[in-house]
């Protein structure tokens, strides 16, 4: 029987099943295989894993996936909080069409958006023939993997954005145009503060799912070594050369760069809650 | 007098540049979610069907493409079960009870969507591949699970490990456990007890999990694709075949394989909006 001092008794039933089945599963599909990679990186020497790491090929490999990854939580954040405020504030025909589509990017397997972007962007593709006319090639190059992302982030920037502007209270804005504030001011004052913790939120989610997203970018990105390579795909390349060591040295890294952004991610949302208490909402 | 005239005048002007800047933003979101959204789904079905309808449907004649067909289905079938039986477990364990570590677990259980699908299918290479830490023992006793389909399981469980559970976990808290406490008071067993006061209470949110935990089931590409070993007819699933397709130049069913793809997705965001219009609609 569990102890008070592990949990507060209860009269329902089940506890020790469900949560020892949870822990079960957790530890055979989760940890086990995680714990494996992090021995089998810790099995290496401190200067085959720092080679491994700062090989030109790696370092240009993180510059592009974290680059790239960064420019398109970005554009993101600018357009996602356009569509947003445009789902929320205003109605049109259409808008709950649009609201649904919005979730595409979650729904649509990665394999598919990347083949239907290098097909819409390849130089034969429509839009790829026009901007080849004027002198821009998106299918193959950096250019690629950013719209790529922009495709897969869109969705968590509006997700993140939507129920904050939903809670702004419109009385607040009305006031301050009445005395006689400007619609910038009080979009800088009055709006903008009371949604920048859930649109860093999104920024945050998009910039996390960017780093690590792999099946739509492989088809538009061009996979030049210290070009176009993300390094989740070098990791697919070492594995294929049976380069066991280079890969779990890969992939313990961008491990603890997700951890980075899984804390950075809660920093974000606590501090969003809290300023949310302090404005008294 | 002199001080309200300008006033009236300003409200004007913030009107007419209110509706200026309505359009504006309508206009930028509806051209910004086509050419992001809308023009790869169209490039999808343009190409699909860039040499008529029988091409199209002879794409899904060839026995590599049906058996990868099959392989998502079963996939598919075994993973969502597992992750539905799990997300009900964890949302009850973490719902119904007051309990140390219960936020760590919560952060484990959403571990797998901050890594990349790719370290989810390394990490199942240097658990069971040949150089890991089960792979001898494996060998021995002649089971494969990298290059095979249990490893396209288990990847594909671990990709799409938190989505029930995230689903149920809020929703369940929310909704408390009074009427679950008085059944039991009672004297409902608990099998009763769940199947008559919880389930029904909780089954759009359930519905809403298990409809995107197959879509990705189905959909997965990066995490499938480091352990599945690309053999022909055996191991690959239907993103993997668009791929092996779209590299071989034969574009007609690599689009053709994708149009099904998509096909879901919009079947999966339908049921989703369906689902939400009744959580709306039950809330008032």
């Amino acid at each position: 029987m569990a102890s008070t001092w592990f949990r507060n008794p209860s009269i329902l039933p089940g506890f020790g099943l469900t949560l020892g089945f949870t822990t079960f599963f957790l530890s055979v599909i989760v940890l086990l295989p995680l714990a494996a990679l992090v021995f089998k990186t810790a099995s290496l020497t401190w200067s085959e894993f720092f080679s491994i790491l700062v090989d030109p090929r790696a370092v240009a490999s993180y510059r592009l996936s974290f680059g790239a990854a960064l420019l398109a939580a970005t554009i993101n954040a600018f357009f996602g909080f356009i569509v947003a405020w445009s789902l929320v504030r205003y109605d049109f025909p259409g808008r709950r069409l649009v609201d649904a589509l919005i979730d595409l990017p979650f729904a649509l397997p990665t394999a598919v958006s990347g083949i239907a972007l290098a097909a819409v962007f390849s130089p034969s593709g429509w839009l790829g023939q026009k901007l080849a006319m004027a002198g821009v090639q998106v299918a193959y190059t950096w250019l690629g993997v950013v719209v790529a992302l922009i495709l897969i982030g869109l969705p968590f920037v509006v997700r993140s954005v939507q129920p904050a502007l939903v809670e702004v209270q419109r009385d607040l804005e009305e006031a301050a145009e009445t005395l006689g504030a400007g619609p910038f001011h009080v979009f800088r004052r009055i709006i903008l503060p009371a949604v920048f913790p859930a649109l860093l939120t999104g920024f945050t989610l998009a910039l996390a799912r960017g780093i690590g997203e792999y099946g739509s970018v492989v088809f538009i990105s061009g996979n030049l070594p210290l070009k176009t390579e993300i390094t989740p795909l070098l990791i697919v390349i070492k594995l294929e050369q049976f380069d066991y060591n280079g890969a779990a040295a890969l992939g313990f890294i961008m491990l603890v760069m997700s951890f980075v952004m899984l804390f950075a991610i809660n920093l974000v949302q606590a501090w969003g809650r809290r300023r949310h208490v302090a404005a008294g909402r | 007098m002199a001080g309200i005239a300008p006033r009236i005048e300003k409200r004007r002007n913030v009107s007419v540049g209110a509706r200026a800047g309505r359009v504006l933003l309508i206009t930028v979101t509806i051209a910004f979610l086509a050419l992001l959204l809308l023009a790869p789904l169209g490039a999808v079905l343009a190409q699909a069907f860039e040499k008529g309808l029988e091409a199209y449907f002879a794409s899904f004649a060839d026995p590599d493409t049906r058996s990868a067909i099959r392989l998502t289905l079963l996939t598919a079938a075994i993973v969502v079960p597992a992750n539905t039986v799990f997300g009900i477990c964890a949302a009850w364990a973490i719902a119904k009870f007051e309990f140390r570590g219960k936020s760590l677990l919560i952060t484990l259980i959403d571990l797998p969507f901050a890594v990349s699908p790719v370290i989810a299918g390394l990490v199942l290479v240097m658990l069971f591949g040949a150089h890991g830490w089960f792979g001898s023992w494996l060998q021995e006793r002649d089971v494969s699970i990298i290059f095979a389909v249990p490893g396209i399981v288990l990847a594909t469980i671990f990709v799409t490990f938190p989505y029930v559970a995230r689903e149920l976990i809020p929703l369940m808290q929310q909704q408390g456990s009074d009427e679950e406490e008085a059944a039991i008071m009672l004297g409902a067993g608990a099998w009763v007890t769940f199947l008559r006061i919880t389930l029904p209470k909780i089954r759009w949110g359930l519905l809403y999990g298990v409809i995107l935990c197959n879509a990705r089931a189905m959909g997965e590409f990066g995490a499938v694709s480091v352990v599945s070993g690309h053999i022909r007819g055996m191991t690959n699933t239907m993103p993997l075949q668009v791929e092996i397709l779209y590299n071989e130049y034969n574009f007609v069913a690599a689009f053709a394989v994708a149009s099904v793809l998509a096909l879901l997705a919009i079947v999966t965001l339908v049921i989703k909006t369906f689902v939400e219009w009744q959580a709306d609609r039950r809330a008032g």
